[in-house]
């Protein structure tokens, strides 16, 4: 079984990694046919630190911020071999190196219209160097460089709308998941995989070193995340919201009381009300109630 | 066939020979006609290349990056801030032992900003781990291509190769060339036969992280291959002499009147033309001028350089770079060609000259060899103008 296995066992992941339940399920699906290019972080690190490898495609791994135009080269490589129609390529890495540094890399690739799959593994900040706030850090959310302190309530800007920014490149597919629902992410990888032209999906990613909770709570916690509808769960076809993942609105306090990076809000109403704000307009915006 | 051509179409054709099957392309100035020739001969169906139009330099790098990985010949070309800006992707190109040709029309750097040419940018990334050649004319630019991918793709080597050829001065002047033929570039360059590649088929991981107990050894191997490359470069040049005709000795460095010389100039690139011209003018005279002319500054053929100019009494280095804070970058090199040597010249004297696109004219060249005394000049910019210093400096 496990020299099947696309993503080996033995990597150093730390216990309770969201991102490396995702990056499994995204190869596992994606099958052997697969050509990886990964941006660098975490992921790259813990499964690719000679002289051992997790992964068993061919991977490559350049720089923090070039995965898409690298995989953009090697899906030309391969159109010129003759071998695009049978192999796919995905490129993917964390949340900074795709809406940060990598979103220039990124805009292109999705622009040209390459077929290539790109994943974002969002675990809301540059946790390989230590919990530094990213674009996608949320609203309030206390990082080493988003504080909390006498003049700081954590990161002062909510998440950077990468999912909408993606779906403005006229992408054929775009979807959102979370590692907590792992069917879902399967059926959306293999979705992807299915259309040809630049395709994007954004995978919420519990990190319990940066979200400082227990590593056991992983799935719980990306399951709340979507309850509360802070997380929306959305799969758009060529512009067409084609799925939503309908809940029966928790409230926020129950996804931020578990979790060391909003411990300083639950103090707070005001504050709490402003990131319930955040999910009512979430709820609103995509029509995440479920009827009934 | 002899053709007048302009240097970046010279390029174009020559790549066209190449036959890459990928090409990237970001228009800066001085380097861009050369990627506007091959989207023509791409769009009119002359060459079977993907044609990736990207939306920086740096992507531009990491596009070819990943066809080279990828089992596939590729190709792209920059200039200047491109070069900078691409700068940690030509880094990582080499480490990750991929090769490649691309084309540096050199050009200042900003700021101030100034598209005009000297050779700071592609000096700036000497340390990348790269093979520069220099190109003098543009029959040497199209030769230098030819040659930058057998040298490139030999398992031996593995490592990419930067053409420079002086921005306007070389891209946009018109020159003889003769263009190589198609069946014999297929003899002097087989298809690329990758040594790895990212293959479904049988996969292997490529840019692990290595950490303190690995990390060294890669960069001691590329400092070992570049020292192999002033043996293999001769190779390569000799074969391509016996297919071809043109005879670039090592093609690690140009004699020019050398051998009696009292004076000798050390320079790169184009200004060497003029330079021969003035040795020329000398020679008639029956001064004993000559010039040694760098092609390959990584490697750097510190050898050679040492045999030829150990006995000449006084060397001018002439350099159309700079290396702020320290000596120029040129006239480091020849100095240290002689460290710890019982034979050196009397004086090696370092000069700068022509940058941001300064003319270098015969009389440049003149003031230089007046200036070629027994007392060493550490660094001296040629043609500078005073008025403007004054404006800077006051009286």
């Amino acid at each position: 079984m496990e020299t099947d296995t696309l993503f080996k066992p033995g990597h150093t992941a730390c216990a309770g990694c969201g991102q490396a339940i995702g990056a499994k399920l995204v190869i596992e699906s994606a099958g052997p046919n697969t050509i990886v290019v990964n941006n660098t972080g975490c992921l790259e690190v813990f499964s690719a630190k000679y002289p051992e490898s997790a992964w068993n495609v061919p991977w490559i791994h350049s720089l923090f911020e070039n995965a898409a135009a690298v995989a953009s080269g090697v899906e030309a490589a391969l159109i010129y071999l003759g071998k695009k129609a049978n192999t796919n390529v995905i490129a993917q890495g964390g949340d900074g190196s795709t809406a940060d540094i990598g979103l220039q890399a990124l805009s292109g690739m999705l622009e040209r219209g390459h077929d290539i799959l790109y994943v974002c593994y969002d675990n809301e900040a540059y946790m390989n160097t230590g919990v530094q706030r990213s674009g996608l850090t949320p609203f309030s959310s206390a990082t080493t460089t988003s504080p909390v302190g006498a003049k700081s309530f954590g990161n002062i800007r909510p998440k950077k709308p990468m999912p909408e920014i993606a779906l403005a490149h006229g992408i054929p597919y775009m979807a959102t998941c979370s590692s907590a629902f792992m069917q879902d992410i399967q059926r959306k990888i293999k979705k992807a995989l299915s259309i040809k032209g630049p395709k994007y999906i954004q995978m919420h990613v519990p990190c319990p070193l940066g979200w400082r909770h227990e590593s056991e709570l992983t799935l719980q916690v990306a399951k709340l995340a979507v309850e509360t509808g802070l997380y929306p769960i959305v799969e758009y076809e060529n512009g067409v919201l084609i799925s939503k993942g309908e809940i029966t609105p928790k409230p926020v306090e129950e996804y931020l009381k578990v979790q060391g990076r909003f411990k300083h809000l639950l103090t707070n109403p005001e504050a709490i009300k402003q990131i319930q704000d955040i999910a009512d307009y979430n709820i609103q915006k995509y029509g995440l109630k479920k009827e009934g | 066939m002899k053709e007048l051509l302009e240097g970046s179409r010279a390029v174009a054709e020559a790549v066209k020979l190449c036959k890459p099957g990928v090409i990237s392309a970001y228009p800066i100035t001085p380097q861009t006609h050369i990627v506007e020739e091959l989207a023509q001969m791409v769009a009119s169906g002359e060459l079977d290349s993907q044609f990736i139009n990207v939306e920086s330099e740096h992507s531009a790098a990491s596009v070819v990056l990943g066809a080279v990985a990828t089992g596939v010949r590729a190709f792209t070309a920059t200039s200047s801030q491109g070069l900078l800006y691409m700068g940690e992707v030509v880094f990582n190109i080499a480490g990750m032992r991929l090769p490649l040709v691309m084309t540096c029309a050199n050009r200042a750097i900003s700021a101030p900003i100034n598209i005009w040419n000297d050779q700071q940018d592609s000096i700036s990334l000497r340390d990348a781990g790269w093979i520069q050649l220099y190109a003098e004319n543009n029959q040497e630019v199209v030769d230098f291509h030819l040659m930058g991918y057998r040298i490139s793709e030999d398992k031996s080597m593995m490592l990419p190769v930067m053409v420079c050829m002086d921005g306007f001065i070389l891209t946009h002047g018109m020159e003889m060339v003769d263009m190589p033929e198609q069946e014999k570039v297929g003899i002097f360059l087989p298809p690329y036969q990758p040594l790895y590649k990212l293959d479904p088929a049988f996969p292997i991981s490529m840019g692990l992280l290595a950490d303190p107990d690995y990390y060294m050894e890669t960069r001691f191997a590329i400092k070992e291959t570049l020292k192999d490359a002033l043996q293999f470069i001769p190779k390569v040049a000799l074969e391509f002499k016996n297919i071809f005709g043109r005879d670039y000795k090592d093609c690690l460095v140009e004699e020019y009147h050398t051998k009696d010389a009292e004076k000798v100039i050390v320079a790169m690139g184009s200004v060497c033309g003029t330079i021969k011209e003035v040795v020329d003018e000398f020679r008639k005279k029956g001064k004993k001028i000559g010039l040694l002319r760098i092609i390959s500054f990584r490697p750097f053929p510190y050898q050679r350089v040492y045999e030829i100019l150990k006995d000449i009494p006084r060397v001018a280095v002439l350099d159309k770079s700079v290396s702020l804070g320290a000596y120029s970058p040129l006239a480091i090199e020849i100095k240290a060609a002689f460290a710890g040597k019982k034979k050196a010249p009397q004086a090696i004297s370092s000069f700068v000259a022509g940058l941001g696109g300064r003319d270098i004219t015969p009389e440049s060249i003149k003031d230089i060899l007046r200036k070629l005394t027994q007392k060493e000049i550490d660094l001296e910019f040629i043609d500078l103008k005073p008025e403007l210093l004054k404006e800077s400096y006051g009286d």
